[in-house]
């Protein structure tokens, strides 16, 4: 029975356990809901959610441990002098895979009898390909297996519904709390649904640990972490030196920052120290909207506007030292562009939040308002406008799209801003993108070129954090 | 000799009040400077974004127009129904390519009866004004309807995209020298064209409904597609972030006790929404692809599904969704969880019952804000395989839309832009119109929102 039926079982008995609950209550009361603990309705509530819930959970583990299970199971079947002729064990299980769908489909519509399956020679003619020996004997085990855990699926699902179905209908008579019980049971829910933050997290660190040090048993760390030339070929023997990338991605963040920083500062200083109440209501909004652009936008304009302008004064027909539109420069000026809003206004909040009595201080004492604001205002402010900065910097060194469409492909170590480079997130949609198989250094590089993104601008953030918060705590 | 010091004369002691001296002249100076840069810095800013905007506008607005070229085609039953018994499965095989020869003939035969004069004498050599797709347009209408089959009719086909280019000023003439696509007599011959109104530029809703074309076809592409499979990836995120976000909101901020889980819950929080988003599409990669759909061999999770692409999106927006939320319950006031308790109802009842619908508006607007967001993303999705995929058929139901191969806007124009052909160009600045539009309707449908229902307690 496939797990739609089973899901559309559990449902209805619900939907019965509700009906039946509810009903139940009322006759244990006698029609008179003033005397139950708890509103009729709870009752119903009850016992649908201690019908579906645990059923629910155990079909969701079954869907996941059944395919693993069986997987396994099959794969100790499979002799090893059969895995040579398939070059690796994950290989061969694919084709084992497909062979036992191909078969459930021929079965399903009727074009294939299950006796065909005799011999390798008449199953390779029924699904119109080359089957051998071994796989066609691992995919029917396969197929067996799975069609018990099938079976057992079928009958236990809705056996554990109907149990938890009854015994919770048998409990419910008029003095039962079941509004703590069904109030519990959402408040596990909300925790739930809280905690998903935390497996996130977990996933990502998990996802990316595993397959760096998939990597690193395949390319010894220290080239990587070390090595100077960024040079894959997918036919073996690549370079993979992080160091090349690491350049890119500072040397355009660092101009970025170059580009935003004084730009945003001014803007916000502007904006809470100078501006009249409908300047601010504009331009605030209006710079906003620069951040609410995605970046793919960005990058479009970087590769067909920023690059091709910068071009006709820095390309080959004027200065001759930027030999293509794609460019350090490029990225930068553009990224530098995104990250103005995000810069003033977290620093527009950070000013703001410094206390009027500081600067009447200093206007007492005939200060005039830039002495007070470059003297009294921007100091205090100063560890928050770090931390707004250091933001800034991990959106610089963790934006991929301005710099895949307009830094450039090409590894390289550099001073000239104007030549082509690349970034570690430019390298690993270039490395995941391409028809490579997942188990070749070249695009498990990408994992380790992940990880380290997220270690450094988790880096950045937890300092960033710790600085505004650490500020924070000095005026309230 | 000890008043000798008192003596000279001490001019800074008489000034006025009513003078400014040269301090304060260079203080003020100083003043207006500062101002100055400030307002600069506004103003560069927004310069940035007008210039922005414009680069947009004038490179985009060109898609949602084509150029349509008028030919009537002479139907030759000798070519398409040798048997003459109009069989409607006889005539459905002639290909294609029997239509072309036909087409270009019915050019040339109108060009000849315009008395338009041309060098170019022979009916293939007209092959690079018709776009590659029309045959096909001709072919289905001919299939619907056999009994064309013997007349002139007037087809309405699209141009090519470099008779498209030339005439919206892209291809120049002097650039087209090693152009083999079309030549400069093509070009003369656009002109008479133009000139007799055969060829003529109309508002192209095939670029807002339709699918994605092959490289060589850029006259053909257009977004629909792509945005049916942003659609589905939208609903996915919906349904999931919307309901997972206000539980975790809700614990947070009205049960989670002081301690060090929720602790961990807040700065695993934090720290999601500065996770760069790309790490979400190595997460999707190879959580949802490798291992859900790989190891454990889920159907439905794989490769370039809108299903995967918004359940990695889902992962990313939480965040956004649940600090708004928790913005949003933080706002209700106090006095309206007393008031419930006060009247008998437990803590869950005053809270689904009073303070989550007075949270609704701003945890919509919240929402919605992070949908926009998602919509906008394009870095997870390059990786979870929504390039490279070329989206030419729209998915032909509910659970084919979540499950099957699809794009989504933002790959599509990402797409676009990776193309050579710089008819590709014009594409993606439409497709950023139109993204753009999304994005600033849901940004206005939010604020109007918060206009409506915001309550100051």
């Amino acid at each position: 029975m496939p797990a739609i039926w089973l899901l559309v079982i559990v449902l209805v008995l619900a939907v019965a356990g509700y009906v039946l609950g509810r009903a139940r209550v009322m006759r244990s009361a006698s029609g008179d809901s003033r005397i139950l603990h708890s509103l009729p309705r709870y009752y119903g509530i009850y016992v649908a959610m201690m019908t579906l819930v645990p059923a629910l959970l155990l079909l969701g583990i079954w869907l996941v441990a059944q395919p693993m299970l069986v997987n396994l199971a099959t794969r100790a079947e499979i002799p090893s002098a059969a895995v040579e002729n398939h070059i690796n064990l994950s290989l061969m299980m694919s084709e084992v895979h497909s062979t036992a769908a191909d078969i459930t489909t021929a079965v399903n519509a009727g074009t294939l009898d299950e006796g065909d399956l005799g011999t390798p020679d008449r199953a390779s003619q029924a699904l119109g390909r080359d089957i051998d020996a071994a796989t066609l004997d691992a995919a029917k085990h396969y197929r067996s297996l799975d069609r018990i855990g099938d079976m057992a699926r079928s009958v236990i699902v809705p056996l554990l519904a109907l149990l938890f179905f009854f015994y919770t209908l048998s409990r419910i008579h008029k003095d039962m709390r079941a509004r703590n019980v069904v109030e519990q049971g959402i408040k596990v829910l909300l925790v739930s649904a809280a905690s998903i933050a935390i497996l996130t997290t977990l996933g990502i660190v998990l996802s990316l640990v595993f397959n760096t040090i998939e990597f690193f048993r395949l390319y010894p760390a220290r080239d990587f972490f070390f090595g100077t030339t960024w040079a894959p070929s997918f036919g073996g023997g690549s370079q993979l030196g992080i160091l090349p990338l690491l350049w890119g991605t500072l040397y355009i963040s660092l101009i970025a920052l170059i580009v935003a920083v004084p730009i945003g500062l001014f803007a916000a200083v502007y904006l809470s120290e100078y501006a009249s109440k409908p300047v601010r209501a504009v331009a605030k909004p209006l710079l906003e909207v620069l951040a609410g652009i995605p970046t793919i936008v960005y990058g479009l304009f970087a590769l067909l506007t920023v690059g091709p302008a910068l071009q006709t004064v820095f390309g080959r027909d004027a200065l001759d030292i930027m030999p293509a539109a794609s460019s350090v420069m490029t990225a930068g000026l553009v990224m530098g562009i995104m990250l103005i809003p995000f810069v003033s206004s977290l620093s527009d909040d950070i000013i703001n939040a410094v206390p009027q009595a500081m600067r009447d201080g200093s206007y007492g004492l005939g200060a005039t308002k830039s002495e007070t604001i470059k003297q009294v205002v921007f100091p205090a402010a100063l560890p928050g406008i770090m931390g707004a900065i250091l933001l800034a910097a991990s959106r610089a060194i963790g934006e991929t799209m301005i710099v895949v469409l307009g830094a450039g492909a090409a590894a390289r170590l550099d001073v000239n801003p104007f030549e082509a480079m690349t970034t570690v997130t430019a390298k690993i949609v270039s490395q995941l993108t391409g028809d490579a198989d997942f188990a070749s250094p070249e695009a498990l590089v990408a994992f380790s070129l992940g990880m380290t993104l997220f270690v450094m601008t988790l880096a950045l953030n937890i300092v960033a954090l710790y600085i505004v918060r650490k500020y924070r705590e000095q005026y309230e | 000799m000890t008043d000798a010091s008192a003596t000279p004369a001490q001019p800074s002691r008489s000034r006025s009040l009513h003078q400014t001296d040269a301090n304060t002249k260079r203080r003020n100076a100083k003043e207006g400077r500062f101002k100055a840069l400030g307002l600069g810095a506004i103003g560069l800013g927004l310069v940035f974004l007008v210039i922005l905007m414009f680069s947009i506008i004038s490179n985009g607005a060109g898609a949602f127009q084509q150029t349509f070229l008028q030919v009537p085609v002479y139907l030759d039953p000798a070519k398409l129904d040798k048997n003459g018994n109009r069989d409607p499965a006889e005539i459905a095989k002639v290909s294609t390519f029997g239509y072309a020869p036909l087409l270009q003939q019915g050019l040339l035969q109108a060009i000849t009866d315009k008395g338009i004069s041309t060098d170019l004498a022979k009916a293939s050599e007209l092959k690079n004004l018709i776009s590659a797709s029309a045959p096909n347009v001709v072919r289905q209408q001919v299939i619907a309807n056999p009994d064309l089959i013997g007349q002139t009719v007037t087809f309405e086909v699209l141009a090519s995209s470099r008779v498209d280019g030339y005439l919206k000023g892209r291809v120049k003439r002097d650039q087209i020298a090693l152009d083999k696509n079309i030549s400069v007599a093509q070009l003369d011959l656009t002109d008479a064209l133009v000139k007799e109104g055969m060829a003529v530029k109309k508002f192209n809703w095939d670029f807002i409904t339709g699918s994605d074309a092959s490289e060589s076809r850029a006259e053909q592409a257009g977004i629909g597609t792509s945005m049916i499979g942003s659609f589905f990836m939208m609903l996915v995120v919906l349904f999931l972030s919307l309901p997972i976000g206000v539980a975790a909101s809700i614990y947070l901020e009205e049960f989670a006790p002081q301690n060090k889980f929720t602790d961990l819950i807040e700065v695993n929080i934090s720290n999601l929404a500065a996770v760069p988003s790309i790490v979400f599409g190595i997460l999707g990669l190879a959580l949802f692809i490798q291992f859900g759909g790989g190891t454990l061999g889920i159907s439905g999770l794989k490769a370039s599904a809108p299903l995967v692409g918004g359940l990695v999106l889902t992962l990313m927006t939480l965040p956004t969704i649940i600090i708004s939320t928790r913005a949003a319950l933080k706002a209700v006031p106090p006095s309206i969880r007393d008031a419930a308790l006060g009247v008998g109802a437990s803590k869950m009842q005053s809270i689904f019952h009073h303070v989550l619908p007075l949270a609704m508006p701003g945890i919509l607007t919240g929402t919605i804000l992070g949908l926009a967001q998602a919509l906008g993303e394009t870095a997870p999705l390059l990786l979870i395989g929504m390039i490279g995929y070329i989206a030419t058929n729209p998915p032909d139901g509910l659970i084919s839309g979540f499950v099957d191969p699809n794009s989504a806007m933002p790959a599509q124009i990402y797409e676009w832009a990776k193309r050579a052909d710089p008819a590709y160009y014009e594409r993606a600045w439409g497709g950023i119109i139109i993204l753009l539009i999304f994005l600033l309707s849901m940004n206005i449908i939010a604020i109007l929102l918060r206009r409506k229902f915001e309550r100051r307690w």
